[in-house]
């Protein structure tokens, strides 16, 4: 965290130069901001206070508000007796896969649709972005016959394989390289004789890096916590990842101990927000690049 | 990477001459032959190979399932058996079923308590981070560390700081006099404790979007309008808004959505009895009542249908929001 406020004050001179308009908070602002923020976090602390503390004590009111001494316990608990040590790597797995994959994918088919002329370019970017509206419950029964009759059910491949690349990464992708890389560069490199693949390697990769590392963040995040699909094609026992055995304790499989179930929230949660400490600055930015030119 | 076009780190082009590297340059100097007849073929048809990954696995993992769905709908199907035709009978059905009517309103009534208070308090929080702050990185990631926590975390949470006996939020309620409110069982709280965790989780992220296109809008609108002697307020209201209406929709479009399917909240908020939305269905949303027919009743048709309906839904609404904002583009004069 102490990191990127040290940023911060680098990246505000640019902002008010181009925003302009910057009226000095008052304290009514700070407040504001202050509840937002408890709001924000509190229920995040206390998943930790939770997950500290024994069942009894969890489900007795008041609720407790400090750290108690149970935080070790349950976590081997949770780690050895209710399969959330598998699922968290199971999870690393899975969201690693798709977002190198979606990573990939996103810059070639990205750069296709920013700096190649080809027929259809306009239409078949529309379709791409049409594709994003299409929700989940549309493809899952045909996807869990087809994984069922090939014996993919409770497979990590069944939740690893559709998720390959995704219409966001596309167009995130396109929107990025369509300003950053100069048509120029793409054709002295083609002058030289260069096949495309010795472009792409040495002109677009580096061109796109900063862009697809936001991207691979963005994707790890969705990934790490998708639910609808994996809760279908995974089950609690058997190849699990982090949101598919945190859905069985929650339905109450294996434990109604609800101090270890929130110790399974937070071992779910806790990788995420570390990345979320250190690189939050490079996710904000790619959160409102993806959005603001559509 | 060893790169003979080196990009800066910042993305920002090389600025010397493209690079020059003698084995390619002796390969174009060779007089027509195959060599050139593949370089043409590469320039044709790589962007086809480029953006085929993604036509792949959508024709296959989203397109090819939609119209299966579809056609599924109109059968009767059980896992592992032969589809029996049924026509229209699986949408003829749902249409005189109460649990369809009410899981619809349900879907409708959760999205609108989740998505507009969500949406409205994040216009307000970007345009208080849009002030100059000490600290704006740390609300920034402060308001955005909702965004890594996932559904299922967030839900269990929720469900714990929600319990009608134990729970913080009656304790609080309590002292002032109010409750114990009934956050699982009776229906209005228990949806609006579903919203709560959905706007939780989503009001930062559409804040950060909001402060981006905020940013984005010229200095001179809003000298112009201070020179009319227009307020602050009055500044938000007739220039900043106006200024973002895109994003706004944006993230409408997004957050109707994910509303329209709503799953993992409702069913780990009802623990043992989540997939049937509570008890007595009291949240039972129209993603829920597809899970319970296709896995619990083994009714993969009529979860098909459901599916399809929520698709002409959302169809539906699309339509909808590009008359809007094709009237208000007339409205503006441009």
């Amino acid at each position: 965290m102490a990191r990127t406020l040290d940023r911060t004050p680098r990246s505000g001179r640019r902002f008010r130069q181009s925003a302009g308009r910057q009226h000095h908070a008052g304290p009514l602002t700070y407040v504001l901001l202050a509840v937002a923020a408890v709001v924000s976090l509190f229920p995040l602390y206390w998943n930790l206070v939770a997950a500290s503390h024994s069942g009894e004590r969890v489900v007795q009111a008041p609720a407790p508000l400090l750290p108690g001494p149970r935080l070790l316990d349950n976590l081997s608990f949770a780690w050895n007796q209710v399969h959330m040590g598998e699922a968290l790597i199971n999870t690393t797995i899975v969201a690693g896969l798709v977002a190198a994959s979606t990573v990939v994918f996103s810059t070639l088919a990205g750069f296709a649709f920013a700096k190649l002329p080809f027929r259809g370019r306009g239409m078949l970017l529309s379709l791409v972005v049409a594709t994003m509206t299409i929700p989940p419950q549309l493809s899952v029964i045909p996807l869990y016959q087809i994984i069922t009759d090939l014996g993919w059910f409770d497979q990590l491949q069944s939740v690893v394989l559709p998720s390959l690349v995704a219409a966001f990464g596309v167009f995130f992708m396109r929107q990025f390289l369509v300003e950053a890389l100069p048509i120029e560069l793409v054709e002295a490199a083609r002058m030289d004789g260069a096949h495309s693949l010795r472009v792409i390697w040495h002109v677009v990769f580096p061109v796109a890096r900063p862009a697809m590392a936001v991207l691979g963040m963005l994707v790890f995040v969705q990934a790490w916590n998708d639910f609808f699909w994996p809760f279908i094609a995974l089950t609690q026992d058997g190849n699990p990842t982090l949101q598919v055995a945190l859905a069985g304790l929650g339905a109450g499989n294996h434990t109604v101990d609800h101090a270890v179930v929130l110790t399974g929230a937070l071992i779910s949660t806790v990788p995420l927000l570390l990345v979320f400490a250190f690189l939050g600055k490079h996710i904000v930015g790619g959160i409102t690049a993806g959005a603001v030119k559509s | 990477m060893a790169t003979s076009v080196r990009a800066k780190p910042d993305g920002s082009p090389p600025p010397v001459a493209p690079p020059s590297s003698p084995g390619p340059r002796r390969r174009r100097s060779a007089p027509g032959g195959w060599r050139s007849t593949l370089y043409r073929w590469d320039i044709k048809a790589i962007p086809y190979v480029f953006i085929a990954p993604f036509f792949l696995t959508f024709a296959a993992f989203g397109l090819f399932p939609l119209i299966y769905t579809g056609w599924l709908s109109l059968n009767r199907v059980e896992l592992g058996g032969e589809p029996q035709w049924k026509g229209l009978e699986n949408y003829t059905d749902l249409a005189t079923s109460e649990f369809f009517w009410n899981a619809l309103v349900n879907t409708f009534t959760i999205g609108v308590i989740s998505t507009v208070p969500q949406l409205l308090m994040a216009l307000g929080l970007a345009h208080l981070l849009n002030y100059k702050l000490r600290g704006r990185g740390f609300f920034r990631i402060a308001i955005l560390a909702p965004y890594a926590t996932s559904i299922a975390a967030a839900t269990l949470v929720f469900a714990q700081l929600f319990n009608t006996d134990y729970g913080m939020i009656n304790t609080v309620l309590d002292w002032v006099g109010i409750g114990p409110v009934q956050w699982e069982s009776s229906k209005w709280p228990a949806q609006i404790a579903i919203s709560v965790i959905v706007t939780w989780r989503w009001t930062g992220y559409n804040a950060l979007i909001y402060l981006a296109a905020m940013q984005a809008v010229p200095q001179d609108l809003y000298e112009a309008a201070s020179l009319d002697g227009a307020s602050r307020w009055r500044q938000f209201i007739s220039v900043t808004i106006p200024s973002i209406r895109p994003t706004i929709l944006f993230t409408v479009v997004v957050s109707t959505i994910g509303a329209t399917q709503l799953f993992g909240e409702p069913m780990l908020y009802g623990g043992s009895v989540g997939i049937s939305g509570g008890s007595g269905n009291q949240f039972q949303t129209l993603s829920l009542l597809m899970y319970e027919k296709g896995w619990v009743n083994n009714a993969l048709g009529q979860a098909s249908a459901i599916a399809w309906i929520m698709l002409l839904l959302l169809l539906l609404i699309g339509g909808v929001q590009a008359l809007v904002s094709r009237h208000n583009r007339k409205k503006l004069g441009g």
